[in-house]
């Protein structure tokens, strides 16, 4: 730049920006903190912590099918009620099976992609130096905490946890006198009403943010992917979350205040909760890939040193796919006895979500053709993700076609499609975002080698669990079964359980190298520059780790973030807030700045 | 592995199945074209000294194509399906001359009502088995399927049959048996502690055979509940 | 506003400064709107789930004049709220020009009108209950509790807010160019207004 003073030196009226003491005292910056990177933090250990818990569950689920009846080894740590002499009770499996899909999708996923990188990422990706509402920020995450302690508190109450299966369905869910469980069932729905409330007061934080405080020139063209998919995700949480509290607060009330919505025998309908739950829960399948999509965009331009590929059909497709979202819920309801003829218009509606799901995949593919490809850990997970996710997106066509779902409804196919989704899918898209910005969070990298080994080791031993599950569903293996061996039918297909519970234990820990290499990295990382990706967005002008109030002064943008190789410049990149001669300045430049030209 | 149907035995098994591979055969493609793509930008365009990206912001034709060719293909597949389920969920119902049963699914069995001699349900001669379903081979059976507690599913894998049996609902599904034998019948279902354990044997008999077993000497009222 | 969204002269009633062109108002209102969008969806949940039922199961719906609802006393409560969205205006209207002292008594106003109507409210409730129209008594009293409960808790809440609001506004912390506490509450009352008035429609008149 041609100027004598840095332009982070020149001081605008009216902006406070980034402090440069930070004065605040030890509570208010690490505990209840309204600077959105705390938060954006304290939901990544959060988040991590049930993402951790949701695994030792699906490793005990995985012992039971793998060894139905076998006392687990350490089981015996386990009380009378759960596992008697180490051997899993069937309705302990039932709230296995219940609370590993609720801490995986409540806890862990969604407040890992919305949570985490929409708190840390949104200010400082468009350049503001905070979220518009810190505070109701910070009232989010201390409302979501409690939400996961009242859920964990579900296993040590009278009778079990809620085992109904993460979508309750009714009535089931609400009528001890079927399920035996009672309290863990109403702990488990206040727990959702909390929680619900808690993304609800985020999401309202994270588009009212987005809409009226990017910085100049932050058009909405040059908006990154991340951003783009976190504010289409949270118009998502603000229009779902609610109908499923509705439910929610229906379902309790038939539990406790006697009332009848969904108990046939008072003239309710079971089938009700089903629709309310999956017009709330299709939206909230893409809440748990549209930020993934957006994570990964980024990281694929950045990694393959070359601009979006068609960045206009990615914003098209991610906001059509959160249209079309809502008008699929049917499809998980073909064999609920909701009329057939629905069906059909709900299969077509769901075979034309594929559509720009394929549109993504093949523009991250255009993106990747003729680049000039870094594999650094984040884009080899965001790979990894590109080629999981397509089997979970194709594996969805054979569900959506409502005669073949006759059959593999329910089954493990299901089991395989939905972890291809949202573990292949989301959780290596989150690996490929945490390992990115962990330097920009932490100042510190984490080590490369530990991570690609991390990467190899999970994609490998994730493909030998989740894999040969599509050959336990077209077996006809029903899904959420205890004992498997029940059925003589099944029997054949024994020892791919038994595979399948050895390679989970495997990836159970290989996970413990990523846990590792988080945890040592965050004492002893290497120091981590402003920019260690070379990227161009903002968040890599600011200092590892950002100072409170992120920015100096206002940042101006001047193109979009994925100027890669661009021929204007030397380097291979090129920030968004660079000037370059010809740049015109933003409209609402603030006067400070503009006299720089 | 594994990615072979089971053996069907009932009339639209085939329909069902011939979908089920035309869909793996697309996806199948569909999986390597990515796949192969994938792998071989990573090696030809790994990052070397010197070389630099293309800059690139899109193609529209490119977008335009691949827009266009998913939706014909899943518009396709859409279609095709559309007229398979229509076939197995008739708007007419069952065929007409189908044999009527009864099935109550409860916390954690089956109940069947059979209509008896005189080929009516819910009448003096209806007798009930329990986990059991008895059925003549190249016979529709239009089976009402009821829930006395809470959703199970009703799934007889070598058919292709699985529907929910909802309580306060009254289900119709229909099949048809092709093959004589012994098939298991399971619930799909969460429906409790015992979901994992609610089992039933379906018996498809030769027609004379079914006679038979039809004709057998059973106090009706003994095993009418 | 923690830091610097907005600038140095007081403008705190527009959009943040030195921001992109976004929705043209400042962060508070937006922040309502799209909350309210969420509030729409939640009572959307209910509200279908009423209309669902009732067409599914019409017999669980007396006729008319046979049900236990007293109409004539909820249709003058439902008057009482709708002059608290007036008293709600003036309010408003009167912090726009920096009247200190009409800002208070309006507020004031609504909020005393406000627990009146949640006060029937209760009563109302006592009366139903006395006569053995309990949320266990089948599906019309189930929807009936839950939607009327919920929007009793939404004007509760908001009975609350006013009461905040009106505290500060007599501390005169509200002026004619910062008044933002007192529109964004009645965004919201009239929200809660509105919800009402299609409540009493579909409960108590269809």
């Amino acid at each position: 730049m041609a100027t004598t003073v840095p332009r982070e030196e020149l001081l605008v009226e009216g902006y406070t920006g980034a402090h440069p003491v930070d004065d605040r005292p030890f509570i208010r910056k690490y505990i209840f903190s309204t600077d959105h990177k705390v938060i954006g933090i304290q939901f990544l250990v959060m988040s991590l912590f049930f993402l951790l818990v949701g695994g030792v569950l699906a490793m005990v689920i995985r012992w039971q099918l793998g060894f139905p009846g076998r006392p687990m080894p350490g089981g015996g740590v386990l009380p009378e009620t759960m596992a008697p002499g180490g051997i899993v009770l069937p309705e302990f499996y039932n709230s296995l099976v219940t609370m590993h899909g609720t801490f995986m999708v409540f806890f862990a996923i969604m407040p890992l992609l919305v949570g985490v990188f929409g708190n840390y990422l949104i200010p400082l990706k468009i350049g503001a130096p905070d979220m518009a509402f810190p505070r109701l920020n910070m009232a989010s995450l201390w409302t979501a905490v409690p939400a996961g302690l009242l859920m964990i508190a579900g296993f040590f109450v009278e009778g079990h946890h809620a085992s109904a299966g993460w979508t309750a369905y009714a009535p089931l869910s609400e009528s001890p006198e079927y399920s035996g469980v009672s309290n863990g069932q109403v702990l488990w729905c206040l727990s959702l009403i909390i929680v619900g409330l808690a993304s609800i007061l985020g999401a309202v934080n994270y588009i009212t943010t987005i809409i009226n405080m990017r910085a100049p020139g932050m058009t909405w063209g040059r908006l990154p992917m991340t951003i783009w998919s976190l504010f289409v995700t949270s118009i998502l949480v603000l229009l779902a979350i609610p109908i499923l509290s509705g439910a929610v607060i229906m379902l309790l009330f038939d539990q406790t205040i006697g009332t009848t919505f969904f108990k046939p025998a008072g003239g309710g309908q079971p089938i009700l909760w089903q629709h309310l739950f999956w017009f709330f829960g299709h939206p909230e399948v893409y809440i748990l890939i549209l930020p993934a999509f957006g994570i990964v965009s980024d990281v694929i331009a950045n990694g393959s040193r070359k601009p979006l590929f068609g960045y206009k059909m990615m914003v098209a497709a991610t906001v059509a796919i959160a249209f079309l979202g809502w008008i699929v819920w049917g499809h998980h309801m073909f064999q609920s006895g909701m009329n057939p003829t629905l069906g059909t218009s709900f299969m077509l509606s769901t075979m034309l979500i594929a559509v720009p799901t394929a549109v993504k995949v093949f523009n991250w593919l255009g993106t990747m053709w003729l680049g000039n490809i870094r594999f650094h850990v984040p884009m080899l997970n965001a790979m990894g993700f590109v080629s999981m996710f397509v089997i979970g997106g194709l594996s969805g066509l054979f569900m959506a076609s409502t005669p073949v779902d006759i059959y593999i409804h329910d089954t493990y196919f299901i089991v395989a499609h939905l972890h291809y989704v949202l573990f292949g899918g989301s959780l290596f898209a989150l690996f490929a975002g945490i390992t990115f910005w962990y330097p920009k969070m932490f100042g510190r990298m984490m080590n490369a080698t530990l991570g690609k080994i991390h990467f190899w080791l999970t994609f490998i031993t994730y493909n030998m669990v989740f894999f040969p599950m599509h050959a336990l569903g077209i077996g006809g293996h029903m899904r959420r079964i205890y004992d498997p061996t029940q059925y003589e039918f099944l029997q054949p297909l024994q020892w791919i359980n038994v595979f399948i519970t050895y390679s989970a234990f495997i990836l159970f820990a290989v996970q413990l190298i990523f846990a590792y290499n988080f945890i040592a990295s965050w004492f002893n990382g290497a120091k981590a520059p402003d920019n260690p990706w070379e990227d161009n967005a903002l968040e890599w002008t600011v200092a590892s780790p950002p100072p409170h109030g992120n920015f100096r002064t206002v940042p101006v943008v001047y193109r979009g973030p994925y100027e890669y190789s661009s021929p204007e410049v030397q380097e291979d990149f090129l920030p968004q807030t660079r000037k370059l001669p010809g740049d015109r300045e933003p409209d609402v430049m603030p006067p400070g700045l503009r006299a720089e030209t | 592995m594994g990615w072979i149907m089971p053996e069907g035995a009932s009339t639209y098994a085939g329909d069902i199945d011939r979908l089920y591979y035309l869909i793996l055969v697309i996806t199948g493609v569909a999986l390597l074209i990515v796949e192969v793509a994938l792998v071989a930008f990573a090696i030809k365009y790994r990052e070397r000294p010197g070389r630099r990206a293309h800059y690139t912001h899109g193609n529209m034709k490119a977008e335009v194509v691949w827009t266009a060719v998913p939706t014909v293909v899943v518009v396709m597949i859409g279609v095709l399906s559309a007229r398979v389920w229509g076939d197995i969920h008739r708007r007419e119902g069952p065929p007409a001359d189908a044999i009527p049963v009864g099935v109550m699914a409860k916390q954690f069995e089956w109940n069947t009502t059979y209509a008896g001699p005189d080929g009516q349900l819910g009448s003096a001669d209806d007798f009930v088995t329990r986990n059991e379903l008895h059925v003549p081979v190249n016979r529709p059976i239009s089976v009402m399927l009821e829930a006395e507690d809470v959703i199970h599913s009703f799934f007889i894998p070598a058919f292709r049959v699985k529907q929910d049996a909802v309580p306060g609902m009254h289900i119709r599904i229909w099949f048809e048996a092709t093959k004589p034998g012994t098939y298991e019948l399971g619930c799909a279902e969460l429906c409790g502690l015992g979901h994992y354990r609610m089992r039933g044997l379906v018996t498809v008999h030769e027609q004379a055979d079914y006679d038979r077993w039809l004709a057998q000497p059973r106090a009706a009222a003994e095993t009418n509940r | 506003m923690a830091h610097g969204a907005h600038g140095a002269h007081g403008a705190v009633m527009q959009p943040p400064l030195y921001a992109e062109p976004g929705a043209g108002v400042y962060n508070e209102k937006l922040g309502m709107w799209v909350f309210l969008g969420s509030e729409v969806m939640f009572f959307t949940a209910l509200i279908g789930s009423y209309i669902i039922l009732r067409v599914a199961t019409p017999a669980a719906w007396a006729p008319l004049s046979e049900r236990v609802l007293n109409v004539p006393i909820t249709a003058v409560n439902t008057f009482i709220l709708i002059c608290s969205s007036v008293t709600m205006v003036k309010a408003f209207a009167a912090a726009q020009l920096g009247r200190q002292q009409a800002l208070c008594r309006w507020l004031l106003a609504t909020v005393l009108i406000g627990a009146t109507f949640v006060g029937i409210q209760v009563f109302e409730y006592q009366e139903l209950i006395h006569k053995g129209f309990v949320p266990s008594a089948g599906l019309f009293p189930s929807t009936f509790y839950t939607m009327t409960g919920f929007h009793g808790f939404h004007v509760s809440v908001g009975v609350l807010c006013l009461i905040y609001v009106t505290w500060k506004a007599f501390r005169g912390k509200y002026t004619g160019a910062d008044h933002r506490g007192v529109e964004v509450v009645g965004l919201y009352w009239h929200f809660v207004d509105l919800v009402w008035i299609i409540l009493f429609t579909i409960v108590y008149l269809i």
